[in-house]
C-alpha cells in the first residue's frame, strides 16, 4: 500500500493503481474516452488529464491519469510533503476544456439524428467539462462511412479516435480486422477491405465507442434511449446465461444489450444474443391451432386443450412421450414434468440432441472450473468442442488464458480458427483411450491447472457416454479431478449448447424407469409403439421422425415443432415471461419480462397449468410464486441465485458413477456440434439480421452489385 | 574558432574517402580495443567527464541516458538504436556524417553498445536518404568483412549493427515511435512510462542516441573527456555539428564549438546574412520545432542549450535557419504549422485536432483574414496543445507559432488592420 494525497484528502491505497482507478476509488469521477477497464491502455483521449503535486511542487504538465500507476511516481523524499493528485485545479478544469473542444473541433453537432443521442459520452462530457461555446470558425472535417457488415452501422465523421474498437477487435475478439490508416487528422478507422467483421462479438464494439461513429445498423433511427423500458434479464441463446438488458417500447423489444457481471459475460454478449431481437417480431404464433383435415386451423384456448384431452383420454400413458428443447425455463420445465408424471407417462427426455450426459452426478454435466476462473487454466484440451461457435463470450475468456499467461488450448475436433494459437490433435475420439504417453497428455499432466471442455459435438454422438467415461478417466489421470486437484480445482467441463439443458436436467426430465429416452422414443413411433408427443419448444430434431404420432406443440415460433404439429400452443418467448435459467456452469439466474407475449400466447407455466386441470390432473399451483417454491423444494440450489455451486471436493467415487464404459467408433470423426452459428434455435430462425449474417459468413459473401 | 586539430568531423565536406581505409587514416577504429578495455563502467564516466549534451536535440547527458541501462540482465538482451530520422526541418548534420564519415557512426555504435551492455545496434535512417543509407551499409559490411564488428571480432565483444531504412515519417524521430517502427508496427510514440531503459525495442532494455551523439563518442573516448569539456562553455562542452540554411551567402554544415555567438557562427562560416546582418530579420536557431529569435536578440546570443533557453528558444538540433528581410514571416510559420500538421500521427487528441486549427488559422493570418483577438485565441490553442500530448511534436507544432507572435505580433496585427482597410474604403465611398 501506499499513502497518497488525492485533491487535500490523504489515502492508503494499492500502489498497482493507476491514477484514475485511484481517483475512482476515492469517489472523484475523471472524465475518460479511450480508456476502458477490459481494453488495453491507450493514453490517446487526453481526456482524463490530471495534476500530479510531487512533494509538494506543481508539477510540469497535467499527466494523463489512466497510463502512469501510483508506482510510478519517485518515492516521497524525507520531510517532504506526499505526493498529491489533483483532480479539481484551475489547470484540470483547463486541460479538461481543451480537449474537449479538441474533440468537438471536427465532431459534426448533429445529435438530433444520431442514434448515440441521450448516451453519448461525448455529450454526457461536453456538458459535464466542456466550454458553452465553440470558437472553431474553420471547415469541418468529413470522412466516408465504413462498410463494416450488417450489424454495425458506421458514421465515420463522428469519430474521436479513442482507438477502443480497434483494441476489442485485436485484444478480446481475436481478429485483426480493424484498424487505423492515414495519419493526424486524416487518420481513418477502417477494416481496409470494407469487409463484415468475421466475429462473433463484433457487436459489442457498438457498446465500447463512446460516440455516434459505430451503432446498431437494425436498430437505426428506430428509438431513442429514454424512451425504452429497460428490463434486465437473462440470455439463451447459449447456455453461459450471459446477463443482458432488454429494451423495449410499447410491446416491441427494440434491442438487446449486455449488463455487466464479472462472473460470467464480462461486459461482452456475442452477435446472435444482441441482434436476434428481430425474430422475436416475426414468425410468432399468437393463437393456438388445431391440425383439422391436414391443415393447420386457428383455434380458441378450449378447442386446443379438447383436442389434446381427448387424445390423451384414447392413449395409454406408456403410449405417450413429452420432450424439452432449448429455450424452456425450468418452471415449464417442472410444470410439464409434474403433469407427465401425473399421467403417468414415463417417456420424458430433454436431451432432443441424445446427449449421453445427465445419468450420475450433477458434476458429471457441469462447467464445474466455472466460467471466471477457466481463465486461469493453463492448459485446456477441449474435446468435440468448438466454443467460438458454442459460446464466443467463453471463447474470448479462453483466448484471454492465452494472452495472459499463456495457456495452452489443445482441442480434438475438427480444426478450426479459434482466434487463439490451438495444438490441434485431430479428429478421432479413440486417442482419449490411448493417451498415456502421449504428448497432449504430458501437457496436461505437467500443468498446474489443467482443465478440459467436453462439448456437445462429441456426446451427442453413439458413442458418448464412452467418450465422457474416457474423459473422466484422463481427467483423473492428468489432476483435473480426483484427489490430483490442486487446491479445490476441478478441471472437468461439459460445454452445453442449450439454455434449458442443465436446468431440465436438474430437474431430472428424464426417462423414468422402464422409460425410453430421445432415441428409444424415435424408435416407438416408427413402430408405432408412441402415440402423443408433446414437445415443449423442440425444433432441433427431425420432424419426419415423429411419423404417425399426434403432436402437440407448445412454444413461441412458427418453426419446425409448429410445422409438424397436430396442436399449437403459443408460448411466450424468453423475453415474455419470468423464468429461472441454469447455465452450463449450474449458476440459477432468473430472467424477466420485458413485455408481453403477442395474442392470445400465455406464460409457459401457465398453459400447461391450465391444460392440467383439463386433463384433471390439476397442478398444485396456482401462481409463480407457488410453482418456485415447490421448484426450490425439488433443486434446492435454485433457492440462491447467482451462484455458481463450489467446487466439490475430490471425491474419486463421485466420478465412477459418470458415463458408461463402451468401445469409441474411431472411425467417425468428431465434428463440431453447431454448423451455424447464426440459425441455431427458432428465434435465430425467424430473424432477418441472423439470416443475412448467415448468409454473410457461410460464405455467401455480399450481394453483388449486379443483382 | 575551433582549431583545426579539435575537429572531430574531419570529412564532414566529403572531400576524402569515406570507406574503411580513410577512414583508418583519419584516426577511426584506433585503439578501438583499449577503449573497450576501459570497461562498460569507464566508458561510461568518461563520457559523464565529458559533459557530452544528446545531439538530437533536447540536450539529455548522452553519459547519464547511458547509465540508465540495466548492469544485470534479467534475461532479456539489450539494445542500442541510433536515430538517423534525421526529418527536422533545416537539419542535416547526420546525412552529412552518414555520407562521408560513416564509420565514426559504427565505431561509436560498438563502444556504446558495449557500454550498456547491448548485443546489437539497430541504425534507423530516415526514408529519403538513399544514398546515405547505401554509404552507411557500406561501412557496415567493410567493418563486418574487417572482423570489426559481428562474431568474434576484434574487439573481442560480439555485437552486430543492423541499418535499417525507415519511410519517411517525421514522427519516426520521435524515440518510442522510431522504436514501434523498427518493431514493424504504424510509427506512433508510446506511452512513457516505462521509458525505453526498462521496456523498449520488442520489450528488452533499449537506449536511442541520435547519429551525432554515437558519432562523436569514439573520439571522445580516446582523446578523453576532459579534452572535449575544454571545449564550449560549462554545462554546454565540445563541438558540435551546426546546419546553417536560408538568407546567408554560403549556407552549410560546420562543426564549431559549443558557445560561439550565433553572428559569428554566420559571419564566419555562412558567409554572412544575404545583404548584411543589418539585412537579418529573424533567425530559427535549432531546426523547425523550436521558436525564432528576432534580429537584436541575434545580435549577441551565444550559440549552446542554455543561453538559447533563456531567451526562450532552443538549440534543438542547432539548425540555424536564417531568414533576412525579404521574408514574409507569417507565412513562414505558417508553413511550418503544415508540416507539423501533415506530420502529426493522430495518435492524441490535441495534437491531431490542434495542429489542424492553428495551420489553418496561421494560413488566414498570412493573409491577413483574421481579426486582431484570434491571435489570442491562437495562442491559447497552442497552450493547449502544448505539454498536453503524449510526444513532443505538440509541444513542437505549438512553439513556433508562441514565437512568432513573442516577437511579430505586431507585424501580424498590422497585416490584419491593412486587410481590413482595404475591404473598409470601397464600402465607404458608396
Amino acid at each position: 500500500m501506499t499513502k497518497i494525497l488525492i485533491d487535500g484528502v490523504e489515502h492508503d491505497l494499492d500502489p498497482t493503481l493507476t491514477m484514475l482507478q485511484a481517483c475512482e476509488a476515492v469517489g472523484k469521477e475523471i472524465p475518460r474516452f479511450c480508456y476502458h477497464e477490459r481494453l488495453s491502455i491507450a493514453g490517446n483521449c487526453r481526456m482524463c488529464l490530471i495534476e500530479v503535486k510531487m512533494g509538494g511542487r506543481p508539477g510540469p504538465k497535467p499527466v494523463a491519469s489512466c497510463a502512469q500507476q501510483l508506482r510510478d511516481l519517485p518515492p516521497v523524499k524525507e520531510g517532504q510533503p506526499l505526493h498529491e493528485l489533483v483532480t479539481n485545479s484551475a489547470i484540470v478544469k483547463k486541460a479538461r476544456e481543451g480537449v474537449m473542444e479538441f474533440l468537438l473541433l471536427n465532431h459534426p453537432l448533429d445529435c438530433p439524428i444520431c442514434d448515440q443521442g441521450g448516451e453519448c459520452d461525448l455529450q454526457d462530457q461536453a456538458m459535464a467539462y466542456g466550454m458553452d461555446h465553440s470558437r472553431f470558425s474553420e471547415n469541418k472535417r468529413a470522412v466516408p462511412d465504413k462498410y463494416l457488415g450488417p450489424l454495425i452501422k458506421t458514421i465515420m465523421t463522428r469519430c474521436i479516435h479513442c482507438t477502443r474498437c480497434i483494441r476489442f477487435a485485436a485484444e478480446v475478439a481475436g481478429v485483426d480486422e480493424l484498424g487505423a490508416i492515414g495519419r493526424g487528422e486524416d487518420m481513418e478507422i477502417t477494416t481496409y477491405l470494407e469487409h463484415a467483421m468475421a466475429s462473433e462479438l463484433s457487436g459489442n464494439v457498438i457498446d465500447l465507442c463512446p460516440v455516434g461513429a459505430l451503432t446498431s445498423k437494425p436498430y437505426a433511427f428506430t428509438a431513442r434511449p429514454w424512451e425504452l423500458r429497460k428490463t434486465e434479464t437473462i440470455d439463451v441463446m447459449d447456455a453461459l446465461g450471459s446477463n443482458i438488458r432488454v429494451d423495449a417500447r410499447g410491446r416491441e423489444v427494440m434491442r438487446i444489450l449486455p449488463r455487466n457481471h464479472d462472473d460470467v459475460n464480462e461486459e461482452w454478449i456475442s452477435d446472435k444474443s444482441r441482434f436476434i431481437w428481430d425474430g422475436l417480431r416475426r414468425q410468432r404464433l399468437d393463437t393456438p391451432y388445431v391440425r383439422k383435415n391436414g391443415k393447420l386451423a386457428k383455434a380458441s384456448w378450449g378447442e386446443a386443450f379438447a383436442a389434446i384431452a381427448a387424445k390423451v383420454r384414447a392413449t395409454k400413458p406408456e403410449r405417450m412421450a413429452a420432450l424439452v428443447g432449448d429455450l424452456a425455463p425450468m418452471e415449464a420445465v417442472m410444470a410439464l414434468k409434474d403433469l407427465m408424471v401425473a399421467l403417468g407417462v414415463p417417456n420424458l427426455d430433454c436431451r432432443q440432441d441424445g446427449a449421453a450426459i445427465g445419468l450420475g452426478p450433477r458434476e458429471g454435466y457441469l462447467f464445474n472450473t466455472r466460467l471466471g476462473d477457466i481463465e486461469d487454466a493453463d492448459a485446456i484440451l477441449l474435446i468435440g468442442c468448438n466454443p467460438r461457435t458454442e459460446a464466443p463470450v467463453l471463447n474470448a475468456r479462453l483466448r484471454k488464458a492465452w494472452l495472459k499467461h499463456d495457456a495452452k488450448i489443445l482441442r480434438l475436433g475438427a480444426p478450426a480458427d479459434l482466434t487463439y494459437p490451438v495444438m490441434e490433435l485431430g479428429d478421432d475420439p479413440a486417442i482419449l483411450r490411448k493417451s498415456s504417453g502421449s504428448e497432449f497428455a504430458r501437457i496436461l499432466k505437467d500443468a498446474k491447472r489443467p482443465a478440459l471442455i467436453l462439448g456437445m459435438g462429441a456426446l451427442t454422438r453413439g458413442d458418448g457416454a464412452a467418450i465422457l467415461k474416457a474423459a473422466v478417466t484422463l481427467g483423473g489421470e492428468t489432476g483435473m479431478i480426483g484427489p490430483g486437484g490442486e487446491g479445490g480445482w476441478n478441471g472437468f467441463n461439459v460445454l452445453h449448447t442449450a439454455a434449458a439443458r442443465v436446468g431440465a436436467l436438474d430437474l431430472g426430465f428424464l426417462p423414468a424407469e422402464s422409460g425410453r429416452d430421445i432415441f428409444g422414443i424415435v424408435q416407438g413411433i416408427g413402430e408405432h409403439a408412441i402415440d402423443f408427443v408433446y414437445l415443449l419448444g423442440v425444433d432441433e430434431i427431425d420432424m419426419a421422425l415423429m411419423g404417425n404420432a399426434f403432436v402437440v406443440y407448445q412454444g413461441s415460433h412458427g418453426d419446425r415443432g409448429a410445422e409438424r404439429a397436430d396442436v399449437i400452443l403459443p408460448g411466450a418467448a424468453y423475453t415474455e415471461q419470468s423464468g429461472i435459467y441454469m447455465n452450463t456452469e449450474g449458476r440459477a439466474q432468473r430472467a424477466n419480462r420485458a413485455v408481453f407475449p403477442p395474442g392470445e400466447a400465455k406464460e409457459d407455466w401457465a398453459i400447461l397449468r391450465a391444460l392440467s386441470d383439463v386433463l384433471g390432473k390439476r397442478l398444485p399451483y396456482d401462481d409463480l410464486i407457488a410453482l418456485r417454491k415447490k421448484l426450490v423444494l425439488e433443486v434446492p440450489h435454485v433457492a440462491v441465485l447467482d451462484k455458481a455451486p463450489e467446487t466439490p471436493a475430490p471425491d474419486a467415487a463421485l466420478w465412477r458413477e459418470i458415463g458408461a464404459a463402451g468401445p469409441i467408433d474411431g472411425g467417425q470423426k468428431l465434428t463440431d456440434a453447431i454448423a451455424d452459428f447464426y440459425l441455431t434455435n427458432p428465434i435465430a430462425r425467424a430473424s432477418a439480421t441472423m439470416a443475412e449474417c448467415s448468409r454473410l459468413h457461410l460464405g455467401g459473401g455480399l450481394k453483388a452489385a449486379a443483382e | 574558432m575551433l582549431a583545426d586539430k579539435d575537429r572531430i568531423f574531419t570529412n564532414l565536406y566529403g572531400l576524402k574517402d569515406p570507406g574503411l581505409k580513410g577512414a583508418r587514416a583519419r584516426g577511426d577504429w584506433d585503439g578501438t580495443k583499449a577503449i573497450l578495455a576501459k570497461g562498460r563502467d569507464g566508458i561510461i564516466d568518461e563520457m559523464k567527464k565529458s559533459g557530452l549534451r544528446g545531439r538530437g536535440g533536447a540536450g539529455f547527458p548522452t553519459g547519464l541516458k547511458w547509465s540508465f541501462m540495466p548492469k544485470q540482465s534479467d534475461g532479456r538482451p539489450t539494445y542500442l538504436v541510433v536515430n538517423a530520422d534525421e526529418s527536422e526541418p533545416g537539419t542535416c548534420k547526420d546525412r552529412d556524417i552518414l555520407r562521408h564519415d560513416p564509420h565514426k557512426l559504427v565505431e561509436g555504435c560498438l563502444v556504446a553498445g558495449f557500454a550498456m551492455g547491448a548485443i546489437a545496434a539497430f541504425i534507423y535512417v530516415r526514408g529519403e536518404f538513399i544514398r546515405e543509407r547505401e554509404a552507411l551499409q557500406r561501412a557496415v559490411d567493410e567493418a563486418y568483412e574487417a572482423k570489426l564488428i559481428g562474431k568474434n571480432n576484434v574487439h573481442g565483444y560480439d555485437f552486430d549493427i543492423v541499418v535499417h531504412h525507415g519511410a519517411g515519417a517525421y514522427i519516426c524521430g520521435e524515440e518510442t515511435a522510431l522504436i514501434e517502427s523498427l518493431e514493424g508496427k504504424k510509427g506512433m510514440p508510446r506511452l512513457k512510462p516505462p521509458f525505453p531503459a526498462n521496456v523498449g525495442l520488442y520489450g528488452c532494455p533499449t537506449t536511442v542516441n541520435n547519429v551525432e551523439s554515437i558519432a562523436v563518442a569514439p573520439t571522445i573516448l580516446r582523446r578523453g573527456g576532459e579534452w572535449f569539456a575544454g571545449l564550449g562553455r560549462p554545462g554546454n562542452t565540445g563541438t558540435k555539428v551546426f546546419c546553417i540554411s536560408g538568407h546567408v551567402e554560403r549556407p552549410c554544415n560546420v562543426e564549431e564549438e559549443m558557445g560561439l555567438p550565433l553572428k559569428e557562427l554566420i559571419e564566419k562560416h555562412a558567409g554572412g546574412v544575404r545583404g548584411g546582418w543589418d539585412n537579418l530579420l529573424a533567425v530559427i536557431p535549432g531546426g523547425s520545432s523550436v521558436p525564432l529569435i528576432p534580429k537584436d536578440i541575434c545580435d549577441t546570443v551565444l550559440m549552446d542549450f542554455d543561453s538559447l533557453r533563456d531567451v526562450k528558444s532552443g538549440l534543438g538540433t542547432a539548425a540555424v535557419i536564417v531568414m533576412d528581410k525579404s521574408t514574409d514571416i507569417v507565412r513562414a510559420i505558417a508553413r511550418l504549422s503544415y508540416f507539423y500538421k501533415h506530420e502529426s500521427c493522430g495518435q492524441c487528441t490535441p495534437c491531431r485536432e490542434g495542429t489542424g486549427w492553428m495551420w489553418r488559422v496561421m494560413t488566414r493570418m498570412a493573409r491577413g483574414e483574421a481579426d486582431v483577438e484570434e491571435i489570442d485565441l491562437l495562442l491559447e490553442v497552442t497552450k493547449q496543445v502544448e505539454g498536453h500530448t503524449i510526444c513532443a511534436l505538440g509541444d513542437a507544432a505549438a512553439w513556433p507559432i508562441q514565437g512568432l507572435f513573442r516577437h511579430f505580433r505586431g507585424e501580424v496585427e498590422r497585416r490584419i488592420m491593412d486587410r481590413k482597410m482595404a475591404r473598409a474604403r470601397p464600402q465607404a465611398a458608396e
